[in-house]
């Protein structure tokens, strides 16, 4: 194995991977219950990515500057601000705390 | 339907805004690939122009850095176990891309977090199928802008984290996963898949968590746990049409 393998041969897996999903046929997907496991999922894979995020670090859990920076996010999205706005918001509370820690 | 509606406007911000921190972020991975695995140039941007998937080029390059080529083998179960969620975010936008194989290849390819993540918050099929390609196309060239920069002078920049683009990324996750939270079935799913993700992550091989916390979803909707007896229009309209 050298390195040039090793690439080729997770690149070519994580990209079949992708295509494997898209070959489950469509009708499946209009039934309610399929459907709906499938509308949870976006919201499932969102909190799970959004966790994550939030307090791993590698696998280790944290509490860092991400913690209150997403604190504020939820405040401002609850507040309806717009999203860009709350985005750039979030990066500045992390990076604030991180140069003054 | 040339006209660019609010929604359509809505849909190109949430994919600008969650898109170019993601992008931002292949900096670290060429600085990572290079000084730290080892990687030469041609190798690293293989990594993001065909693998293309962030969690897994970190995963593979992480092993590699720390348990150097004889390590080959977790380095690329890592990748894949990282990857297997694409396949799952595959079968969900499935439907909103539609027919064509060459158009469906290319979606496949830019199956990622945040291109699903974008449409799937979308309101209307057209809307759904403009987050996808926005956001998957801007982190695509971005990333491999990102990453050839990362590895040519990656040193120089230090860690991106500096300038809290992680904060930012989990704030855009935020705003997405946000007006999905309307019913009580969808805010107990996101607080216990959140739980899931996070107590398993100590425990289990990068990539595996957000997996198991998927069939938190599987579970209430297979159930229809806490849910009400029909389904909301927002939920319907991505699967029909």
């Amino acid at each position: 194995m050298t390195t040039w393998h090793v690439v080729l041969l997770a690149s070519i897996l994580c990209f079949g991977l992708k295509t494997l999903g898209y070959l489950v046929p469509a009708s499946l997907l209009e039934r309610p219950t399929p459907a709906r496991v499938v509308d949870l999922l976006t919201v499932a894979l969102l909190a799970a990515l959004i966790s994550l995020q939030t307090f791993a670090q590698g696998q280790e859990l944290t509490l860092d500057a991400r913690v209150p920076a997403v604190i504020v996010a939820a405040v401002m999205f609850a507040l309806r601000v717009p999203f860009i706005v709350v985005v750039v918001s979030a990066a500045v509370v992390a990076a604030g705390i991180r140069a003054l820690t | 339907m040339k006209i660019r509606s609010a929604e359509d406007t809505r849909a190109i911000r949430a994919a600008l805004a969650v898109g170019l921190p993601t992008a931002a972020y292949g900096i670290s991975f060429g600085a990572l690939a290079t000084l730290g695995a080892g990687l030469d140039l041609w190798q690293t941007m293989v990594l993001s122009l065909v693998m293309f998937t962030g969690g897994s080029q970190f995963a593979l390059v992480g092993v590699l850095a720390s348990g150097g080529l004889s390590a080959w083998p977790s380095a690329v179960a890592s990748a894949v176990l990282l990857g297997s969620r694409n396949a799952v975010y595959a079968i969900r936008m499935s439907p909103v891309i539609g027919r064509g194989l060459a158009r469906r290849a290319v979606a496949a390819h830019l199956t990622i977090d945040e291109s699903t993540a974008v449409s799937t918050a979308q309101g209307s099929l057209r809307s759904q199928r403009i987050g996808f390609w926005v956001t998957g196309l801007v982190v695509y060239i971005g990333w491999n802008l990102t990453t050839f920069v990362g590895a040519v002078i990656g040193d120089l920049l230090g860690d991106v984290s500096a300038y809290g683009l992680d904060a930012a990324a989990a704030a855009a996750f935020l705003g997405l996963l946000w007006p999905r939270l309307a019913t009580l079935q969808a805010q107990a799913v996101a607080v216990a898949a959140g739980f899931v993700a996070a107590l398993l992550t100590p425990a289990l091989m990068p990539g595996l968590p957000v997996l198991v916390a998927a069939l938190v979803a599987v579970i209430f909707g297979a159930t229809n746990w806490l849910g009400s007896s029909r389904r909301s229009p927002r939920a319907s309209s991505g699967v029909t049409s």
